[in-house]
């Protein structure tokens, strides 16, 4: 009936044996103790069987040897599985610098992805292989979460704020991509594909796309369009602060607060003007709370971001 | 002329419905967690038979994520929560400690009565229509997203809570004041100790998940802001304060569970428990340690990095104290007098789930692997090991093992170790697929699913089908006992404790003389005394 018997998932990232070798080590560390255990149990069960209605069992009172014994080794192991899972979760939480940049957007229940030379697509992610890929993900109504088994890879996709996912695919193939997060009616169906392409292919697929303009250059439309321009001028001579090389540099606040200026800063700073107020300007900026889409906002943080670029590519913290 | 017992003295229901009695509140609480129980269980029939294939075709969407929200929320907060301290905590803590009743026998039965407010909330809900949040009723969906009726959901889970803060209250009042001269805490029984520690959560933690349920109501009606990121709030916020109680919680259900195990193992092992001390204070360091792990149900929401190395932590520390349990326990059994009576069965389908499930809590806890299994079916079949596999298995054991005090007669054994082993394996195969499902990347809350994971689903479908008929056959056998069951002794077991000291079934003051303690529990071995059994 069932020819399909999958015991184990396709392994296609780079992280995929990473994640995979910590989970054989505590599948071999708890099959042992669990094996023990039981085996203990039988054999003492069949060894000391009762013989006679009147039999009890020996006086014995307990050991502080073997309660040390067995709090310390148990203790030891888990502190290995703590250090070595912190460390693939470090691995898989930091981006390598220079990672390929797309934009997601998750909503009720579609995902909607722009890459950075504005190919769009919906439920589906075109990847090259062998290239580190990072997303920055919003979302425009509740939580969901960006799932790629195949990748062993999954980060919660929260409205508000932006959190950011990494790869890197070794393997050309097509993998499922979950919303892992319940997200309301359709959420099983909240599903789509990860395509990973050989770079050649995968560049033959980006001009193939339809002719959309970047998310940068889309950020500096509306950045006109929306007349930020007239008050975020070149210089500091503006009615707000000047947005040349502000994306990743600390901001002082008028009441003497620093922050960074990441991705949620600039996000805050443009639905909700007045929740941090630059030392020496006026509160005088309007909110732009559903005037804007999360789509929108995520092209002015490009086209922020891009202003910055030359001078601090790299240092830029990505917010989480 | 019968005897009188605390279950003939006073007849109807005016007689049952407002009693003060202990032993009654506790058979109030049995018949009401077993309806739920049912209740839960046929949601949970339902959300099976829809994942016996890859389509959604048997529900609709809406109602699939209904269905197991109502499960989640019916067998959490309306079985789980009360299940052993309601039942067999009510019934035994005071006896076991040589006392006639709780400190506080009307607070006692308004429990009961609180519990039933807020399990008609609940059950109001499911029959307007239902909730499709999940049971834990995540922000922004609960407080913007959701149509069904969240208020009266939650309102129902906010005045359970309450119940469940009064019987800590009142267990922790009566441990304190109430125990017979000579019963020091270190001769209490471990059963107690569990009860002592499950309390301290109960009243410290269920005012937490009180006031978040509120949260969301008033976030729902109000629009106040509090998790909404569009009006200045943080859906975050909601995960945080909600596991802070909602972890401990898993403690609440599992720490009365290791206090039937340490009374059954030692029992039919005719032997005191090995480690007396280690498993007692066990209990309250799963109790104070539970309080901090609740951030390794973040790990993937954004938290700060540093914050998850500390809930990873302290997770894997909280792991040590349950793992002295299981090796003392394994400990009693050496050089014991063994028999396998059904709840010792019980006591070792326990034993085997509990080390499964405890176990697989480590995959979780370690961070760069929950990234992978976090909101799949590993995290299902892990929390179902510990809280049906574990809880359950105990709840069950604790049933065999009392069901003579409590009601006077005896079952039939054979039918009782049948179920047993037909509940082991039902489990097994209902939970174990789904760790696999699980890590291939199956997410849990699917209505419809790729069909590669069908395969387990099935397996899984078929258990729960063996599961459900063992959960059927001990309610048949347990109703035939109190219609034809042959009539207990005192201590059918030829176990020790106050409990097996007082006639089956207990009358009404339970002791007529206030017992003095000379020592601990489970001492079988009395130079000057044969082992008297029944």
């Amino acid at each position: 009936m069932f020819t399909n018997f999958p015991f184990f998932p396709q392994q296609a990232s780079v992280q995929a044996g990473q994640v995979d070798a910590v989970y054989f080590f505590l599948v071999a560390v708890t099959a042992f103790f669990s094996l023990l255990i039981a085996s203990l149990i039988v054999a003492f069960a069949i060894k000391y069987r009762r013989r006679d209605d009147s039999e009890v069992g020996a006086a014995i009172h307990g050991s502080l040897a073997l309660e040390m014994l067995w709090s310390i080794i148990p203790l030891g192991i888990v502190m290995v599985m703590f250090v070595w899972g912190a460390k693939v979760f470090f691995d898989l939480y930091r981006p390598p610098a220079g990672a390929m940049e797309v934009f997601v957007v998750g909503k009720q229940w579609m995902w909607k992805i722009q890459h950075a030379d504005g190919n769009r697509e919906i439920n589906e992610l075109h990847v090259p292989v062998g290239r580190p890929v990072k997303l920055i993900m919003g979302s425009e109504d509740v939580i969901h979460s960006f799932f790629i088994p195949a990748f062993r890879v999954k980060a919660d996709v929260i409205p508000g704020r932006y959190n950011v996912l990494w790869f890197e695919a070794t393997t050309p193939g097509t993998y499922h991509l979950f919303c892992a997060e319940y997200c309301g009616t359709k959420h099983s169906g909240m599903v789509g594909s990860i395509v990973a392409m050989e770079p050649a292919d995968f560049q033959a697929w980006l001009g193939g796309g339809g002719a959309s303009e970047s998310p940068v250059a889309a950020g500096q439309r509306l950045f006109t369009d929306l007349a930020c321009n007239t008050c975020h001028i070149e210089t500091q001579q503006g009615r707000g602060p000047m947005l040349t090389n502000l994306f990743g540099g600390k901001v002082l606040l008028q009441n003497g607060a620093t922050v960074v200026a990441d991705e949620v800063y600039i996000r805050e700073s443009i639905v909700n003007p007045q929740a941090k107020i630059v030392a020496g300007f006026q509160p005088i900026m309007p909110t732009f709370q559903g005037l804007v889409t999360e789509e929108q906002l995520l092209q002015l943080i490009a086209y922020v971001r891009s202003l910055t670029r030359a001078s601090r590519e790299g240092a830029a913290g990505t917010s989480q | 002329m019968a005897t009188l017992t605390y279950l003939n003295n006073g007849h109807g229901l005016a007689s049952w419905l407002l009693t003060k009695d202990h032993k009654r509140i506790a058979l109030l609480y049995l018949v009401s967690i077993t309806a739920f129980f049912v209740v839960g269980g046929l949601f949970a029939m339902l959300v099976r038979l829809e994942l016996l294939t890859p389509t959604g075709d048997l529900l609709a969407a809406e109602t699939y994520n209904k269905m197991f929200t109502m499960h989640g929320v019916v067998m959490v907060f309306f079985f789980l929560i009360p299940s052993i301290p309601a039942v067999l905590g009510n019934f035994l803590i005071p006896i076991m400690i040589g006392a006639k009743d709780l400190a506080f026998p009307r607070i006692n039965l308004l429990s009961w009565y609180i519990y039933i407010l807020g399990g008609m909330f609940t059950l109001v809900a499911a029959l307007n229509g239902g909730v499709d949040t999940g049971w834990t009723f995540y922000t922004p969906y609960s407080t913007a997203a959701a149509n069904s009726h969240v208020i009266t959901a939650a309102l129902g889970v906010f005045i359970t809570g309450f119940s469940s803060i009064l019987t800590g209250l009142n267990f922790i009042v009566t441990i304190h004041r109430m125990r017979a001269p000579g019963m020091t805490w270190f001769r209490l029984p471990l059963f107690v100790w569990s009860h002592y520690a499950t309390s301290l959560i109960m009243i410290l933690g269920t005012p937490v998940v009180a006031i978040t349920v509120l949260m969301v109501a008033a976030e729902r009606t109000l629009h106040l802001g509090l998790f909404d990121p569009a009006l200045g709030g943080d859906p975050v916020l909601f995960q945080h304060l909600f596991w802070f109680y909602s972890h401990p919680a898993v403690y609440i259900m599992i720490l009365p569970a290791m206090g039937v195990i340490s009374e059954i193992v030692q029992a039919f092992a005719r032997k005191n428990i090995f480690g007396y001390s280690f498993v007692a204070f066990s209990s309250l360091a799963i109790a104070v340690i539970g309080f901090l792990v609740w951030g390794h149900h973040l790990f993937v929401a954004g938290q700060s990095v540093y914050a998850g190395l500390i809930f990873s932590f302290l997770s894997f520390l909280v792991a040590i104290p349950s793992a002295i349990k299981v090796f003392n326990w394994t400990a009693t059994i050496y050089k014991g007098s063994v028999s396998l009576d059904s709840p010792m069965l019980y006591a070792f389908g326990f034993l085997g789930l509990f080390t499964i499930g405890g176990l697989t809590g480590l995959f979780l806890a370690t961070m760069g692997l929950d990234i992978h299994v976090h909101d799949t079916y590993f995290v299902v079949a892990h929390f179902h090991y510990i809280m049906v596999g574990g809880a359950i298995m105990g709840y069950l054991g604790g049933l065999h093992y009392w069901w003579p005090k409590i009601s006077g007669k005896r079952y039939s054994e054979p039918w009782a170790k049948f179920s047993a082993l037909i509940v082991f394996v039902g489990f097994n195969l209902t939970f174990f697929p789904q760790f696999v499902a699980g890590y291939l990347g199956m997410p849990r809350r699917y209505h419809a699913y790729p069909p590669e994971f069908q395969v387990w689903n099935v397996a899984s479908t078929l258990g729960a089908s063996i599961l459900a008929v063992g959960y059927l056959i001990p309610i048949i056998y347990f109703g035939y006992s109190l219609v034809a069951g042959e009539k207990s002794a005192n201590d059918p077991w030829g176990a020790r404790g106050l409990e097996w000291e007082i006639p089956s079934p207990p009358p009404t003051e339970n002791f007529t003389v206030t017992p003095v303690v000379t020592e601990g529990t489970h001492q079988y071995v009395r130079p000057t005394q044969e082992v008297g059994v029944a």
